[in-house]
């Protein structure tokens, strides 16, 4: 049985350890509720976009001449995989949910003879998707959300991913992210963004639809100008959207996971203390029993 | 909303940055300057590097400077969706000065075809900039 010292020694690290989990967690609680200020902020930006790309695309659907981000570049070959985690640990299932989606995704687009090429957002999805597929992975890119998560850099790995689909090295393009729903609960989605599809939000359209059926927009320039102006941009708020999606999951997951372990450790501290005392009582009574036996000797 | 009246709305991706209530804007379109007054027909125009004046009356109450974007206009409303904003007010002409001087020097020192083209992007942002404000 461990001795007194032990079980003293155990408690006090035990108990340092929920100070750390405890302050993690109320940082996490901070960081989350800046990450979704940031996050609804966002959010009128890309529901115009979305209204008016969604316009232009039903006016040019089906005419020759579309630009190739919204009618795909015809083939299906190449899958860029942008894969979103965080660049710490420490957050409970985030990281490892979207590396198992993004996991599942490429081994089934494998398995279908694609090629397959690896974008990572975040060091810690590289860590686990290096094991299996180092020679798919082309960058990661690191610490994006430090200090601040900012269009900028959204607008970087946007114009990249242009870059290679214009040069013909990609067809299809997906992005991996956490959505955050709530602090208790994020989830896995895939999103695909080259070819772009029309978000088909049914409560969005049903309230716009009522104001924009009758509305014929006159375009200037003509709407392929536009298009191929707006496709772009569109890119890099969808790829700013998710990615502000994912931090906010991030310290989301983070809180939920230091909450469960500070309670851990109070439990742990209780039971200890429990152990703690018994085990000195026993020694109490111990003591006392080899007194009054050798009282009674005598 | 009252009636005769332009409802303003520029956003950027990482905020709302003005939203109210206007008689006139004029934005400065691809293909020349525009005004939009109440029950403008809709139409959608992508937005060069210049002033956005917004008037109240018959007088400017705002001058915002964007850097590029696309504008939806219908009846009630004008929505502009700009990368960059600046208030006119706030512009540094050393700072706007300084940022064309580093991309003409970036111009100058593009290797591939996607440097060259940010840095001319800069350079008419920059300006634009200039012109705000001279």
């Amino acid at each position: 049985m461990a001795s007194l010292k032990d079980l003293r020694n155990r408690i006090s690290s035990v108990k340092s350890t929920q100070k750390i989990t405890s302050a993690m967690k109320m940082v996490a609680a901070a960081k989350l509720r800046r990450a979704q200020e940031q996050a609804e902020a966002s959010r009128p930006y890309a529901e115009r976009m979305d209204r008016m790309l969604g316009s232009l695309a039903d006016s040019v659907a089906g005419k020759a001449g579309a630009p190739a981000l919204l009618a795909g570049s015809g083939k299906d070959d190449v899958h860029l995989i942008i894969v979103g985690t965080a660049d710490r640990g420490l957050c409970g299932g985030f990281n490892s949910s979207i590396a198992r989606e993004s996991r599942r995704q490429i081994t089934a687009l494998k398995a279908a003879g694609k090629t397959v090429k690896v974008l990572c957002v975040g060091r810690k999805g590289r860590d686990q998707l290096r094991r299996d597929f180092s020679d798919l992975i082309i960058d990661t890119i690191e610490d994006i959300a430090k200090p601040a998560l900012k269009f900028d850099s959204a607008q970087a790995i946007s114009d990249r991913v242009i870059a290679m689909f214009d040069a013909g090295e990609i067809d299809v393009c997906t992005i991996v992210y956490a959505e955050f729903k709530s602090v208790i609960s994020q989830i896995v989605t895939s999103q695909q963004l080259i070819p772009f599809v029309a978000s088909a939000k049914e409560e969005d359209e049903a309230k716009a639809g009522a104001e924009n059926d009758k509305l014929v927009y006159d375009y200037e320039p003509e709407e392929e100008k536009i298009l191929a102006d707006l496709l772009p941009r569109n890119l890099a708020v969808q790829i700013y959207k998710a990615l502000l999606e994912n931090n906010a999951s991030e310290q989301g997951a983070r809180m939920s996971a230091m909450d469960s372990a500070t309670r851990n450790a109070g439990d742990m501290i209780n039971n200890l203390n429990r152990v703690y005392n018994r085990t000195r009582q026993a020694v109490i009574t111990n003591e006392l029993i080899e007194i009054i036996s050798a009282k009674e000797a005598m | 909303m009252p009636e005769n009246k332009v409802e303003f709305e520029l956003v950027s991706p990482e905020k709302l940055l003005v939203s109210k209530d206007t008689d006139m804007v004029v934005v400065p379109g691809e293909e020349g300057d525009f005004g939009v007054l109440p029950r403008h027909a809709p139409m959608i125009s992508t937005v060069r590097p210049g002033v956005i004046s917004i008037y109240e009356g018959k007088t400017v109450s705002e001058q915002i400077f964007v850097a590029g974007g696309v504008a939806e206009v219908t009846p009630t409303r004008c929505t502009v969706l700009a990368e960059q904003a600046q208030p006119i007010s706030e512009i540094d002409p050393a700072v706007a000065r300084q940022s064309l001087q580093d991309a003409k020097e970036d111009l100058a020192d593009a290797k591939s075809d996607a440097e060259r083209k940010s840095a001319e992007r800069q350079i008419a942002v920059s300006t634009a900039m200039i012109r705000a404000i001279a």
